[in-house]
């Protein structure tokens, strides 16, 4: 446990100083990097939440992911055109400002998870994995086929949205604003895993009916947490957009929902910082196979078949023990 | 909408049931027999496609580019079983996931690897080329006549497999209870390799018939796979005739909804509008379906428990 607790730390610190040390060799693609590996974390730890303490193997998480990224997308491409997004019933106009598309894309992502969550927690195991997929799918053929926000290819946003006190277009200001929403939502992730709430959850994953014998619901604690980790997912969805400044279908499309996934298990699954790993060393991959071959997604398969099969703890586990994390 | 337009697009409907029921039986087997979900059916098919192109380019037979995905298909499959898939049969499904979706991207970029970005192109037969008449004066190709002939042959093939033949009797034996046919002396890895290159060269087949209708390229088989995991899902996982039901249901609701709800919608919205709505609507139409059926039957309209 203590060995955990130490690599924690590292894989907490390993972000910004990354970030410190990109920023003092002047290398703001590498900045960038980091920041897109936080955002990345982000969404893993969303479905950690799910995946990790509540045992829902989601393979949907892209719906929130691009929820979140459509969340940004639609309001900031109102502001930047000047036009409402809505007159009737009531007026709303589009924003720029970061705080307000976190909301929306927050309550976005969390209404979508409760209503795809209420529908497929009715479902367990493989028809679960299946439904949630199909719910993906159904967004990201929705997305490709609704012509009004760019269809198949995608919203630009010009200027990125503005946080107040900073000014976002820097590489190291918007890293700090993203390693600081991945923080809190780690500790909100450590707090939850500790809660009653998160006890009940673990709880109803491992015997069901024990749970339910001592009074509580386990479809209520499971859709609870699926819209906690849909609308994590979501925020990272909207920051994820807001770092590229484009918003597509891609972000629905099943392969986010497995990168996602992939994120969480390279790192190790119900790990607190298993996410944080997998994502950094998912980016490193990408950055260093991309160098040497076109073709680095093979390399990538290949590790990632080798840690299912061999690894099964992830990165986490491989490197502080098969211990489980909670306790 | 004229009739014959509406038959044109249920024929349409029906071949492409028929190519999504060759995955879907598939995926069910294994899933039934081996308790697995396999991601990578769906490079099984993208085999079975490239192997055919490759081997018409050479040869010029259609033939023998039939044979060549079945075979390559069946290969690929009974490779995969050998070194990864059997590891995964005591794992839980995230981990067969997981592993599955590798295997998708060992599969996809190793093809691009090998055949490039471009797709290729695999021409329909000149015997089966050009249309047909129907009686009712309705011209339809040829081709997906036959596709739709082949499919249900090899649908009623292995119904006939399944249902009277020995190894039918332990692929059944072997959904019920695995530990028991093991114990009455079935050689179980062997039969799982079987049954595993058998779903392959299925896959592989619809890859081949498909890839002449359309161009056979890298990723071809994830949409299909997507359909084909509805599919099952529509018709309770591990049944056959599910499959085979849930096919043609996915092929005649994507087509037609297609077709049929745009003007729907234009019937009581502005044309622009109605048009965007209905395609979007359309696009999601099978979803919907498969919510449908989950919110009634959560273990589909043929399943077990």
């Amino acid at each position: 446990m203590a060995r955990e607790t130490l690599l924690n730390i590292v894989l907490f610190l390993m972000l910004p100083v990354t970030a410190g040390i990109a920023l003092l060799l002047d290398e703001p693609f590498i900045i960038t990097l980091v920041t897109k590996a936080a955002i990345l974390a982000l969404a893993g730890v969303g479905l950690n939440i799910a995946l990790g303490l509540g045992g829902l193997v989601s393979f949907g998480h892209a719906a929130f992911f691009g929820l979140g990224g459509y969340a940004m997308g639609i309001l900031a491409s109102h502001a930047q055109s000047y036009t409402p997004l809505m007159e009737t019933p009531f007026l709303i106009e589009g924003t720029k400002s970061m705080l307000v598309i976190w909301g929306a894309a927050l309550v976005t992502a969390a209404l979508a998870a409760l209503a795809i969550g209420a529908l497929s927690l009715r479902t367990t195991g493989v028809y679960f994995i299946m439904i949630t997929l199909a719910f993906g799918q159904m967004l990201y053929y929705f997305a490709i086929s609704w012509p009004a926000y760019g269809g198949e290819d995608g919203l630009s946003i010009y200027i990125r949205n503005d946080f107040p006190g900073l000014n976002t277009l820097d590489p190291i200001q918007f890293f700090a604003i993203a390693f600081g929403v991945l923080a809190i939502a780690l500790f909100g992730a450590s707090r939850i895993a500790k809660a009653p709430f998160g006890l009940a959850l673990f709880a109803a994953r491992q015997n069901a009916e024990r749970v339910e014998t001592v009074g509580l619901t386990p479809f209520r604690l499971r859709l609870v947490a699926f819209v906690i980790s849909g609308a994590v997912t979501g925020l990272a969805g909207a920051l994820f957009a807001d770092l590229n400044r484009f918003v597509s279908p891609t972000m629905f499309s099943w392969h986010t929902s497995g990168e996602i996934m992939v994120f969480v298990i390279l790192g190790g699954v119900g790990r607190l910082f298993g996410p944080v790993a997998g994502a950094a060393l998912f980016i490193l991959l990408e950055h260093v196979l991309g160098g040497i071959s076109d073709f680095w997604q093979v390399y990538l398969g290949i590790l990632l078949l080798l840690v299912v099969l061999f690894a099964r703890g992830g990165l986490i586990g491989t490197l502080a023990g098969r211990e489980v994390a909670h306790d | 909408m004229s009739l014959i337009l509406l038959i044109e697009q249920v024929l349409n409907g029906l071949q492409f049931g028929v190519m999504l029921f060759l995955m879907a039986a598939g995926l069910t087997l294994i899933f039934g027999v081996m308790g697995l979900i396999n991601l990578a059916h769906g490079s099984l098919y993208m085999v079975g496609a490239f192997a055919a192109a490759a081997v018409a380019g050479w040869t010029g037979s259609f033939i023998l580019a039939l044979i060549a995905a079945l075979a390559a298909a069946a290969a690929a499959g009974a490779l995969v079983e050998l070194l990864v898939i059997r590891r995964l049969y005591d794992r839980d499904h995230l981990d067969q996931v997981l592993a599955t979706f590798a295997l998708i991207l060992i599969f996809s970029e190793g093809t691009r690897w090998l055949f490039g970005s471009f797709p290729l192109f695999l021409d329909v037969p000149a015997a089966l080329a050009g249309p047909v008449m129907l009686p009712g004066g309705i011209l339809y190709p040829l081709y997906r006549l036959v596709i739709i002939g082949v499919g249900l042959l090899v649908a009623a093939g292995l119904f006939l497999l399944i249902a009277k033949t020995r190894i039918g009797v332990q692929i059944r034996a072997g959904e019920a209870d695995r530990e028991m046919i093991a114990a009455l002396g079935v050689d179980i890895s062997k039969l799982y390799t079987l049954v595993f290159a058998l779903g392959a060269a299925l896959a592989g087949l619809a890859g081949a018939l498909v890839g002449a209708i359309q161009s056979v390229q890298v990723g071809m088989g994830e949409p299909v796979l997507i359909l084909a995991f509805v599919v099952i899902v529509i018709g309770g996982i591990g049944s056959i005739k599910g499959a085979l039901v849930g096919s043609l249901l996915v092929g005649l609701t994507d087509t037609l909804g297609g077709v049929l709800l745009p003007p729907l919608f234009a019937s009581f919205m502005q044309a622009s509008s109605a048009n965007s709505v209905g395609s979007a609507v359309a696009s999601m139409s099978i979803y919907i379906l498969m919510v449908g059926v989950l919110l009634f039957k959560p273990s589909g309209l043929f399943g077990g428990t």
